[in-house]
């Protein structure tokens, strides 16, 4: 069983939901993010999603776009990311998954991408601009190897592409709680626990709801009905505020753990 | 083979590369776009509109005074310049307008370098009752400041985009983050044969009228089809356009002149196929500048339309299928075409358009004066005026 699989396997016996937390890996600095994935995981994150800098994030708010340009101005890149794992793994065995848009790793070359990950410990990809439709040469690669593609599904998925996705996916499905890029949001989409729970009925994969996600009592809301909970930008805005404090990686451990809590409870 | 195949690819190209909220929409466009097609209605609208609208037929031109100073081929120009709103850009907006109409949509965005697509898009949004607005990088703003005024003027919203190059590529991205989010009422125009499927192959039908009519006016004209088709490549809706009718007439030699900016040595280009490689971007895979780490570069051109780092899918897979060759000119080489055509034929082109004009300077002694060329004039100069008289003024 991979890391993810065991994850959501371990909290279901616990009757517990998991917390996702993304940031941009290199955005402050590549030692910032090893930092800060060791401290998620003292602070109660169940999964860490790395995000891979890419000069055009089209599925991405200004928050992360920004993130985005400030790691990719310190020359951060994929296979930085992907060795960072590698160091990480001495460390820490918590689900590590990366999270960029398909040309950076179609220019890396996917079947070497699947290889590099696998060889140091990265359990997964999200490609936002990969659907399944697309994504045959990667799913190829990915293959009897122990990586997982993860696949989305949004509020306008038919029934259809949810059975198709379902079947697709591994690991988890990440569902868009809106229509829209990310970044955070004061109030959760009406209808987002039915589509959940519909997505839940058709698939027996977990469902991560994820964009928009910013305060704790709405991940609270988000656990009651799905397997995880997703927070991006809101935790880049938090890395933001804080970077020139003396408690830089604590203060935004802080609010981490906040978004933990309501997501266990 | 008739391409795209049902995915929306042309061979490797093409396809859908677009984030899950987006897939409902491109099959809605897809299913209302074959429907529309096989619709006598739908087609009787579109031509009524292209022709007692836009005024179409364009001219097929003979440039007897071009051809002279040039001592090449004999030179026709495809009048697209003459259309409404100036350029051929309203071919297609007419056409996605139509389409808009009939999904009952009530808004439609617009993605502008030049500003010709947007006004195209701004105009037809005026015609049909359409909520409309445009978004245009800021430094093409400055550099088409007409165009950003008729926008208005047709009751467009033009919104600036201050990231990235701010130019074509990041207005690109942010009406596609608009798209994303108001989706299920909005229609994304796309302005060239790029994006995600099934825009390649629905701009390039809608555009394809440019050549069936050359196809017409040069049989009459000369009794026989043309040695080339010559046309500037940004996306390449105009190239795609001209060329799209003569795919299967093998004896006629498809041109497509990229921007060159300031020397393909440079890096300062917007020359996709000739210096590019393949990747994906805004929806499709096709010949892209980038790095060595796929980041995407940004492009250089004095004509904001080609000033863009990608090309449409179905041009990448004529440059690998051979079906057309790909060549550039500089910027300076242009504005030379600019003033050229200017004084010998009392046309002023787009400057886009004189990238086409450009190239035939360069390579008309290498044609034989029996050759028949085709040269599509996508649009008219007046927009680029105040810019080129900032670049030629002491010329002059």
């Amino acid at each position: 069983m991979n890391r993810i699989d065991k994850k959501f396997s371990d909290l279901r016996k616990n009757g517990r939901k998991a917390l996702i937390a993304f940031f941009t890996a290199g955005d402050f600095g590549l030692t910032a993010t090893k930092k800060f994935v060791i401290e998620f995981e003292q602070r109660g994150v169940d999964i860490i999603e790395l995000g891979v800098p890419f000069s055009d994030p089209v599925a991405d708010g200004p928050t992360i776009q920004s993130s985005s340009e400030r790691s990719l101005k310190r020359g951060t890149r994929l296979k930085d990311i992907i060795s960072l794992v590698g160091q990480l793994r001495k460390k820490t065995q918590i689900p590590i998954v990366l999270m960029g848009y398909y040309n950076p790793i179609l220019k890396y070359g996917p079947a070497r991408f699947i290889s590099d990950c696998v060889k140091n410990g990265v359990d997964g990809a999200i490609i936002p601009d990969l659907p399944p439709e697309e994504s045959g040469e990667l799913t190829a690669a990915a293959k009897g190897r122990n990586f997982d593609i993860i696949f989305f599904l949004s509020p306008t998925s038919s029934l259809k592409r949810i059975k198709m996705v379902s079947g697709m996916t591994r690991g988890f499905i990440y569902y868009v709680s809106l229509t829209g890029i990310t970044g955070a949001r004061s109030s959760l989409p009406a209808g987002f626990a039915a589509r959940v729970k519909l997505i839940k009925k058709t698939s027996d994969k977990p469902v991560c709801v994820g964009f928009g996600v910013s305060m704790p009592e709405q991940a609270k809301r988000i656990s009651a009905v799905a397997d995880g909970v997703i927070v991006g930008s809101a935790i880049v805005k938090q890395m933001e505020k804080n970077s020139s404090n003396k408690k830089f990686v604590k203060n935004v451990g802080n609010y981490v753990h906040k978004l933990a809590e309501a997501t266990h409870q | 083979m008739k391409l795209p195949d049902k995915k929306g690819h042309f061979g490797v190209f093409g396809g859908k590369y677009v984030p899950e909220t987006l897939m409902a929409a491109l099959e809605e466009l897809e299913a209302e776009y074959s429907a529309a097609k096989n619709n006598r209605r739908f087609a009787e609208k579109f031509r009524y509109y292209l022709e007692a609208y836009a005024g179409r037929p364009s001219g097929l031109y003979f440039a007897e005074k071009l051809t002279k100073t040039l001592k090449g081929p004999k030179i026709y120009l495809k009048r697209e310049d003459l259309l409404h709103t100036g350029s051929h850009k309203i071919n297609n907006t007419l056409g996605q307008g139509l389409l808009t109409v009939r999904m009952g949509k009530k808004r439609i965005i617009a993605e502008t370098g030049a500003g010709q697509h947007g006004v195209a898009t701004a105009t037809v949004a005026a015609l049909f009752d359409l909520d409309c607005e445009v978004f245009m990088g800021e430094e093409d703003i400055r550099r088409q400041a007409l165009n950003v005024f008729r926008m208005k003027l047709l009751g467009a919203k033009v919104t600036p985009v201050t990231s990235g190059s701010k130019t074509l590529k990041d207005a690109m991205n942010e009406t596609m983050r608009d798209w994303v989010t108001n989706v299920r009422a909005t229609h994304y125009c796309i302005g060239s044969v790029a994006g995600p499927h099934p825009f390649p192959m629905m701009v390039r039908d809608f555009q394809s009228v440019i050549g069936k009519e050359t196809r017409r006016q040069i049989l009459k004209a000369e009794g026989r089809l043309p040695d080339y088709l010559i046309a500037c490549v940004g996306g390449g809706s105009n190239s795609m356009g001209l060329f799209y009718d003569f795919l299967d007439d093998r004896k006629v030699n498809f041109i497509g002149v990229e921007a060159a900016g300031k020397g393909l040595n440079t890096g300062l280009h917007a020359a996709t196929l000739e210096k590019g490689d393949i990747g994906v971007l805004h929806g499709s895979k096709s010949y892209l500048l980038q790095d060595d780490f796929g980041q995407i570069k940004i492009a250089h051109s004095v004509s904001a339309g080609l000033d863009y780092p990608g090309v449409g899918p179905e041009h990448s897979f004529f440059k690998d299928a051979g079906r057309a060759k790909y060549v550039s000119a500089t910027d300076t080489e242009a504005l030379e075409a600019f003033r050229l055509l200017s004084e010998t034929e009392g046309i002023i082109p787009a400057l886009e358009s004189s990238h086409a004009i450009a190239y035939l300077i360069k390579a008309a002694k290498k044609m034989k004066k029996s050759d028949l060329a085709v040269v599509c004039l996508s649009g008219r100069g007046d927009k680029d005026v105040d810019m080129v008289s900032q670049v030629l003024a002491d010329k002059i």
